[in-house]
C-alpha cells in the first residue's frame, strides 16, 4: 500500500493544481500550481518529504520518456512547419544558445564574485 | 493487424518506451550527445506510424496515458527544489539574476534574428515563448496571437537541441557550478533540460525546476510589451 498512498498524496497535488489552474485567471499550468503547493505543503510540514519520495523520485526517473508524444507530435504540425523551415531551425538553435550561456555565465559570475568575498 | 494495433490502448506506450529504451542503449553505445535518447525515440516512431498508417491520434489512445504522468512528474520536481532550499535562499541574487538575464536574452535574440530573416509579426510571437515549458509558452503565444501548433514545435526543438548541446555549451561558457549549470539548463531547454539536469545532481535538477517556473512567469510578463515591436 505504501505506493498507493504515496502517489494518492502526489496526485492529490496534481488535482489541486489543476482546479487552481481552472479557477484562476493566470496562464500558470496545473503542474506548476502542484508544484509550489507541495513545496508549501513540505515546508510547513503538513507533508513529510518521506510520504511520496519513493513515487516521487520514480516519476521523476521517468520524466524523460514523458516528452516522447508530445514530440512526435511534430509530424502533425510539419507542413506548418515546411514554410518557415529554416528561419524558425536557425532561431530557435541560435537564440537556445545564447540563452543558455547568458543564463549561466550571469549566474556563475554572481556566485563566484560572493564566494570570493567570503575568503 | 494495423486495426488491432491502431485500436489498441497499449501499442502507443509499448512503441513510445521501446523507442526510447532503444535510444538510451545507443546512446550508452556511442556516447554521442547526438543519440539523444529522446530524438532516437521520436527518429524511429514517426516513420513506424507513416508505414503502418496508423495516425497520431490513434497513436495517442496509448500514448496518452505516458503525457498523463507528466503533471504529477512536474509536481515532484518540488522534491529536489526542498532539498536544496537552504542552497536557494543562499544564492538567491545568482539565481534570479541569471534566470531574468536568460528571459532577456531570449527575447533579444528573437527579436534580432526574427528582423534578420524578415519574418512577420505571426512569426515572431509564436517563436516569443520557445524557451518556456509547453503550458505555459501555448497559452502566451495564444494570447500573443501566435501560431500554438508552431509555438510547440519550437519548444521541443529548444528543448532536445538544448540538451544534445548542453555538455558542448557547459565547456564553451565555461559553466562548472552545478548551480550555474541547472539554471542554464532550466532556461534555456525548459522541462526537457530539467530532465537532463536531474541526470547530473539534485543541486542542478532543483534550480533547473525553479527556473522552469520563474522563467515561465517573467516570459507571461513581458511578452505583452513586446509582442507589437514587428
Amino acid at each position: 500500500m505504501r505506493y498507493v498512498k504515496e502517489a494518492g498524496i502526489i496526485f492529490g497535488m496534481s488535482a489541486a493544481g489543476e482546479i487552481l489552474n481552472q479557477l484562476l485567471p493566470f496562464p500558470v499550468p496545473a503542474g506548476v500550481y502542484g508544484l509550489f503547493l507541495l513545496l508549501i505543503a513540505l515546508m510547513t510540514g503538513i507533508v513529510k518529504l518521506e510520504w511520496l519520495e519513493a513515487t516521487g523520485n520514480w516519476l521523476l526517473d521517468a520524466m524523460p520518456i514523458m516528452f516522447v508524444p508530445a514530440c512526435v507530435g511534430i509530424m502533425e504540425s510539419f507542413s506548418e512547419l515546411r514554410a518557415v523551415l529554416v528561419p524558425f531551425v536557425v532561431t530557435v538553435l541560435v537564440s537556445t544558445v545564447l540563452v543558455f550561456g547568458v543564463t549561466g555565465r550571469v549566474a556563475q559570475w554572481i556566485i563566484r564574485r560572493k564566494g570570493g568575498r567570503q575568503e | 493487424m494495423r486495426e488491432a494495433l491502431a485500436s489498441s490502448a497499449y501499442f502507443g506506450v509499448v512503441l513510445s518506451v521501446a523507442a526510447y529504451s532503444f535510444g538510451l542503449w545507443m546512446k550508452k553505445k556511442t556516447g554521442l550527445a547526438v543519440c539523444n535518447p529522446l530524438l532516437v525515440a521520436v527518429i524511429i516512431i514517426v516513420p513506424v506510424l507513416l508505414a503502418t498508417h496508423i495516425t497520431y491520434d490513434e497513436y495517442m489512445k496509448g500514448a496518452e496515458s505516458i503525457s498523463y504522468l507528466l503533471t504529477p512528474a512536474t509536481v515532484c520536481l518540488a522534491i529536489p527544489l526542498y532539498k536544496q532550499l537552504a542552497l536557494l535562499k543562499k544564492n538567491k541574487a545568482a539565481v534570479f539574476c541569471g534566470i531574468a538575464a536568460g528571459v532577456a536574452a531570449n527575447a533579444l535574440t528573437i527579436f534580432v534574428l526574427c528582423l534578420l530573416f524578415r519574418m512577420e509579426h505571426v512569426h515572431y510571437v509564436t517563436l516569443l515563448p520557445k524557451s518556456i515549458t509547453t503550458a505555459i509558452g501555448m497559452g502566451v503565444s495564444e494570447e500573443a496571437g501566435g501560431i500554438v501548433t508552431l509555438t510547440v514545435v519550437s519548444i521541443i526543438i529548444t528543448g532536445v537541441s538544448g540538451v544534445i548541446m548542453s555538455e558542448g555549451l557547459f565547456k564553451l561558457f565555461k559553466l562548472e557550478e552545478p548551480i550555474a549549470k541547472g539554471l542554464a539548463l532550466g532556461n534555456g531547454a525548459h522541462a526537457i533540460g530539467t530532465a537532463k539536469a536531474l541526470e547530473l545532481g539534485e543541486v542542478e535538477g532543483a534550480m533547473s525546476s525553479l527556473a522552469i517556473a520563474v522563467a515561465g512567469l517573467m516570459t507571461v510578463i513581458v511578452v505583452p510589451f513586446i509582442a507589437n515591436l514587428i
